[in-house]
């Protein structure tokens, strides 16, 4: 018994000292952890600071300004614009080419991981290679091979349609039909993205929810819309949203492809920030329609960061 | 009698499920039949970059024949390319941004994502966030501002000014997919060599950079790739052939005027394209692992 109370007596003090020792040491090494891990950050943060965040509030503070940058207009710019018939075409232009595109892109990657799907894996991968050629391809570059495709006279689109006794088509000379051509090229660089996406989400389906599914009496299409698609949903809904901010403020296509033309029918935001704020000299006018572009990008954004966010939750649960 | 219906159902069952693998056979059939298809119809452009790269320029203009065939190949293309001094230089150019892109883009994502992802401190929560949404500008976005920018620190016409810049667009993503593979990390794994004694700095060089491989060799691709293949920020900021890259170079350059060179244009395309050709080639896997986990680009 005394050595039971000794023991405790002898060995409290000191133990509850090393405690409390151990709890500031502890607050030091918290602290001294929490800065490193800022100075770990700083780098990026500096970076982000200087050429994102920066940037952002200055392109608000330039679209305010005139032409020469020497006084305020106020939102004389953005007034400007948007009573200028080019600009009107470019916000239809780029909201045709976004949203066609992207629809197209989602319907026929879903088609691609469907039929991938099917095949075993040593030839998948190899189908699948194949099919991320034209993704793999620096946009830039691939854009001109379609140019020249495209091109009016001795091109390998006319010839074929020729072959056929078919009359030669004008690709990009004719307003409508060069806005298809834009989309055509956007849709063939894009598709194999949305294709290795869905794949990835339909291995993650269990197949027991097909067995079930199929014990029930579920036909192809009713899997398809009770099984594989509810299962997807998040996904789709990050890969189309995704899509949709890439696609919208693409550059590349329009401008290799048309420049804008014909009659300015195939500029989206980001070719006519090009054209009025580094060919023409008008910076202002030029960060006014990039602007623009920000309501858009930011409401996509927002739903972007939620699915992400949702799905993190999802594969912690 | 029972025997009977035993057998008539067994030989129900077997045909039953012979009609399954037929059933299964005829749908495996038909996706090579569709992929073929596809595989035809996606890489066409790609084939005809090939084909115009091995024509000479009088086979170009003459304009007879089949056009998707290459009737005399010649590699006068190939070596007009790699004997030229401005394509060389572009070449030259685009390998030492890309280089400088992806180093300091990686260093500074992996610094971060550790951080994020194991250290954390007042506000780290936001930061993650605020990164993924940084990933989601882009860069037609705030070119204008940051020409004015690039203009004050006087990098106009300069490719370092590349090197500035493209880090903020492959850091975001890069840090993203990062703090998805340290997190994945066991903690017990880092408090082990904490107790050990191991400073942070060590259990990141010696633990996480090592389990995270993988994640690495995404990110890097990543970063790659974004210097490779950008188009906005050189066609603006840069206009002087000894400072171009290879994606201006090659649209400013063989393009003259009225006069297109397309046996040129398409070998250099080929040319240019074959480094991130060959790598996806080689790690595929790792980049499609990285993508498809972490989050999303195209």
């Amino acid at each position: 018994m005394a050595d039971g109370t000794s023991i405790p007596i002898g060995v409290m003090p000191p133990a509850r000292s090393a405690a409390r020792g151990g709890r500031s040491t502890m607050k030091r090494l918290a602290q001294q952890r929490s800065t490193t891990a800022f100075l770990l950050c700083l780098p990026l943060i500096l970076l982000v600071a200087a050429f994102v965040v920066y940037p952002a509030f200055y392109a608000i503070y330039l679209s305010l300004l005139n032409k020469k940058m020497t006084g305020f207009v106020g939102l004389g710019n953005f007034a400007f614009l948007l009573k200028r018939h080019t600009f009107q075409l470019v916000i239809f232009q780029s909201c045709l080419f976004a949203v066609t595109a992207v629809v197209f892109k989602a319907l026929l990657g879903f088609i691609l991981a469907h039929l991938m799907h099917n095949l075993a894996g040593k030839n998948q991968r190899i189908w699948r290679g194949l099919l991320l050629v034209p993704w793999v391809i620096p946009l830039a570059l691939s854009t001109l091979t379609w140019w020249w495709m495209f091109d009016p006279s001795y091109s390998a689109f006319n010839w074929i349609l020729n072959a056929l006794g078919f009359q030669s088509v004008p690709w990009l000379g004719v307003g409508w039909i060069a806005r298809v051509c834009t989309i055509t090229v956007n849709i063939w660089f894009g598709t194999p993205f949305f294709m290795i996406m869905y794949l990835a989400a339909l291995k993650s389906v269990p197949e027991q929810l097909y067995e079930a599914a199929a014990i029930d009496g579920a036909g192809p299409i009713q899997k398809l819309f009770f099984v594989t698609l509810p299962m997807m949903r998040n996904i789709i809904a990050i890969t189309v949203l995704f899509s949709l901010i890439v696609t919208f403020a693409d550059f590349d296509i329009v401008r290799i492809l048309t420049s804008g033309g014909p009659q300015d029918m195939t500029h989206v935001f980001a070719t006519y920030a090009f054209q009025i704020g580094i060919q023409s000299g008008d910076i202002p006018l030029g960060a006014a329609d990039s602007l623009f572009m920000f309501p858009i990008l930011a409401f996509a954004a927002f739903f972007v960061l939620r699915g992400v966010t949702q799905r993190t939750k999802e594969i912690a649960a | 009698m029972s025997a009977t219906t035993l057998g008539t159902a067994h030989a129900r069952h077997i045909a039953r499920r012979h009609s399954l693998h037929r059933q299964r056979q005829w749908a495996l059939w038909g996706s090579y039949a569709a992929l073929t298809v596809f595989v035809v119809i996606f890489l066409a452009p790609p084939f005809y970059t090939v084909m115009t790269s091995l024509k000479s320029s009088a086979e170009i203009s003459a304009e007879q024949g089949n056009p998707w065939i290459v009737h005399h190949p010649t590699l006068a293309n190939f070596w007009y390319l790699i004997t030229y001094p401005n394509f060389q230089t572009y070449y030259l150019n685009s390998a030492i941004v890309t280089v400088l892109t992806v180093v300091i883009s990686m260093t500074i994502s992996v610094l971060a994502a550790f951080s994020l992802a194991r250290m954390g401190f007042w506000g780290s929560q936001t930061l993650s966030t605020s990164v993924f949404l940084t990933y989601l500008v882009p860069p037609s976005l705030l070119f204008l501002p940051l020409f004015q920018i690039v203009g004050w620190i006087h990098l106009i016409n300069s490719y370092w000014c590349l090197v500035l810049l493209y880090p903020t667009l492959a850091v975001p993503f890069c840090t993203w997919i990062m703090i998805g593979y340290f997190s994945s990390i066991p903690k017990e794994l880092d408090e082990a060599a904490l107790i050990d004694g191991a400073g942070y700095l060590q259990i990141l060089w010696k633990i996480f950079i090592p389990v995270a491989m993988p994640g690495i060799i995404a990110a890097t691709i990543f970063a790659f790739t974004v210097a490779w293949g950008q188009f906005l920020y050189p066609l603006a900021y840069l206009y002087t052939s000894n400072q171009m890259v290879l994606t201006v170079g090659i649209v400013s350059d063989l393009i003259r005027g009225d006069v297109f060179q397309w046996g040129k244009i398409m070998a250099a395309n080929l040319l240019a394209s074959l480094p991130p050709i060959i790598i996806y080639a080689c790690l595929m896997d790792y980049y499609v692992a990285g993508l498809t986990a972490g989050a999303t680009k195209g």
